[in-house]
């Protein structure tokens, strides 16, 4: 384990996260990120060979319900909620530029 | 407090006819407004919408038709449950203005029973805090002492119930958010099994930890909620099909013959010296009426806060990952592209806590640290899980403090992240291993301050869990007594 992130690494990860942060905000993550994770080194002393992973603590895996059509949401309810919309779509910026798309 | 402020008191009550729902509803209505200013226990209320349910309620019973075992008992839910009134914000910025098209599974039972929703209550940012303090509104104050927080992240619940604003009221917990706030507000709150209850509608953090439970002022009252909130509904694939009892009928199982667990790693280093003798003094009265304590051991358990930081904060960082400005909430208002529309969206909606978690998380979850930390701690989480499984095949419930300390005090803590999660250290092993607990009213400080008994009993376990809290209960008056404002104002 790696059990500090500077301000590059915080900066990588907010990238992955998609979440913009300022410069003071970076910093400020950098050091209390760094502190987390040097408590969660503690995790290090605990012997895990052969023990399995325990995602969720249920004993069900897959559960199905029978394949048919049922009634849904209309376009315009599914767009209630929408910050902009367009003709019963979702709108965002272009995605693929002019010479790619 | 009289019986006509309980759950039970009042939904016999309107049942009889002695009172109106109306007038019910429209008391604890008129409550939330004369304290909100003092306690900021709600995000925001519907004052027609309630009394328009209410007097639905009297009209059925005017008519002779049957009404539900909760009739017109107000009652509060944490922002976090969609509802189709109001807003859902689960305290955030970013859903400041989300409407939710459907009703949570909780809120469909609770109404079908009777009760009335009035108010949507506050919390830490999508649930992740133990004050309030990181609501992107405002922090909900502790009715036992105002320069206090309540707890969290369901402190607005809590101060709700404990303010005697609604008799009970409904949380969710994903590492101690009900139990904490309970403890430090003088209210019981349960947090069920994993699976217990359906998770329909609620704003998710944890899929694999998060769970919704009642809050109110006796163990009787969660009996009865817990009774009607439960069950298998299949739009939630983790709600288990197994048949729901009737939890009141179960209260008088004599706690004569019982096995208390009691494990020495949680009442170690950092644990307060009045929790610990209200703590062990509840446990000695229990002994006293016939339980057998038995000493247990859980090793594990002190890996739990570093094993629970990251496995919510990784199952956060992709529940999370949905609010990206495009379907619904905040979006930013002049992306210059469809990067920027994500990323500043977020970066303008989420607070400094909901961003230091999906950030733990992602790097958790992270291309070449996903073994040394993600996966390293569901291997951790097994065997924390298996000192309870052991410890379970020994005892019937497991007694320990709910929280280090009594409420405290508001700023005491919400600059230092680690020291808050530090706050947890009792509670989040529960939710990591999927089983049952409960906080009840154990005594106070020398400065009047509630403390709470945590009770936790195996997965489905809650017959017996809320049998012995109850039985504890009628040996004992804490749970009897409010804080001034609950007298007050009627």
């Amino acid at each position: 384990m790696a059990s500090s992130l500077d301000v590059a690494a915080v900066r990588h990860v907010a990238r992955l996260a998609r979440l913009k942060i300022t410069d003071a905000e970076a910093a400020m993550f950098a050091a209390q990120l760094s502190k987390v994770l040097e408590y969660v080194e503690q995790l290090n002393e605990v012997d895990t060979r052969n023990v399995p992973p325990t995602a969720h603590t249920l004993p069900v895996s897959n559960v199905f319900r029978e394949d048919i059509v049922r009634s849904s949401w209309t376009p315009d309810q599914a767009l209630h909620n929408a910050p902009d919309r367009h003709d019963g779509f979702f709108r965002v910026p272009k995605v693929l530029d002019q010479e790619s798309s | 407090m009289t019986s006509q402020d309980s759950v039970l008191g009042i939904s016999t009550a309107v049942r009889r006819g002695d009172t109106s729902a109306e007038e019910v509803v429209g008391g604890s209505i008129d409550r939330i407004e004369a304290l909100q200013g003092r306690y900021h226990a709600f995000l925001h209320h519907d004052r027609e919408r309630a009394l328009s349910l209410a007097r639905k309620i009297d009209q059925r019973r005017a008519h002779g038709e049957t009404i539900g075992p909760l009739s017109g008992v107000p009652m509060a839910v944490k922002d976090n449950t969609c509802t189709t009134f109001g807003a859902t914000t689960c305290g955030s910025r970013i859903l400041k203005s989300f409407h939710s098209r459907y009703d949570a599974h909780v809120i469909e039972q609770l109404e079908s029973a009777g009760a009335v929703v009035i108010g949507k209550t506050n919390l830490d940012e999508f649930a992740m805090g133990s004050s309030t303090e990181n609501s992107a509104y405002f922090t909900t104050l502790n009715p036992w002492d105002p320069r206090r927080v309540a707890g969290g992240s369901s402190g607005g619940s809590c101060a709700a119930v404990a303010a005697r604003i609604v008799p009970a009221a409904l949380g969710s917990d994903t590492g101690g958010s009900i139990r904490q706030p309970a403890a430090f507000c003088g209210v019981v709150g349960l947090k069920p099994s994993y699976g217990r209850v359906s998770r329909y509608g609620l704003v998710a953090f944890g899929s694999s930890l998060d769970q919704i439970g009642p809050i109110a002022t006796d163990v009787r009252d969660v009996a009865l909620l817990l009774s009607v909130i439960a069950g298998r509904d299949e739009r939630d694939s983790t709600s288990v099909d197994r048949p729901v009892p009737d939890y009141l009928a179960c209260l008088d199982r004599p706690v004569k013959g019982l096995r208390i667990g009691m494990s020495e790693e949680y009442f170690g280093e950092g644990l307060d010296r009045e929790v610990r003798e209200a703590v062990q003094a509840a446990i000695s009265l229990m002994a006293a009426e016939g339980a057998e304590v038995v000493p247990i051991h859980l090793p594990h358990m002190k890996y739990g806060i570093a094993c629970y930081y990251l496995v919510a904060t990784a199952e956060a960082s992709s529940n999370l990952a949905r609010f990206d400005g495009v379907r619904y909430g905040h979006r930013t208002p002049r992306p210059n592209d469809i990067l920027d529309l994500y990323e500043s969206s977020r970066g303008e909606g989420f607070g400094p806590e909901v961003k230091r978690r999906i950030m733990l998380g992602t790097y958790a979850l992270s291309s070449g640290y996903y073994d040394a930390y993600y996966l390293k701690a569901l291997k951790v989480r097994t065997l924390i899980k298996k000192d309870f499984d052991e410890a379970f095949e020994r005892v019937d419930v497991i007694a320990s403090p709910v929280a280090p300390t009594t409420a405290f005090r508001v700023g005491e803590k919400s600059s230092y992240p680690l020291a808050m999660y530090l706050s947890d250290i009792y509670t989040i092993s529960a939710n990591l291993a999927g089983i049952c607990a409960i906080s009840i009213p154990c005594g106070f400080d020398a400065q009047g301050l509630p403390i709470g008994l945590q009770l936790m009993g195996p997965a489905f376990g809650e017959e017996t869990l809320l049998a012995i809290a109850h039985q504890y209960e009628l040996r004992t008056d804490w749970h009897t007594r409010t804080p001034e404002v609950a007298l007050s104002g009627r």
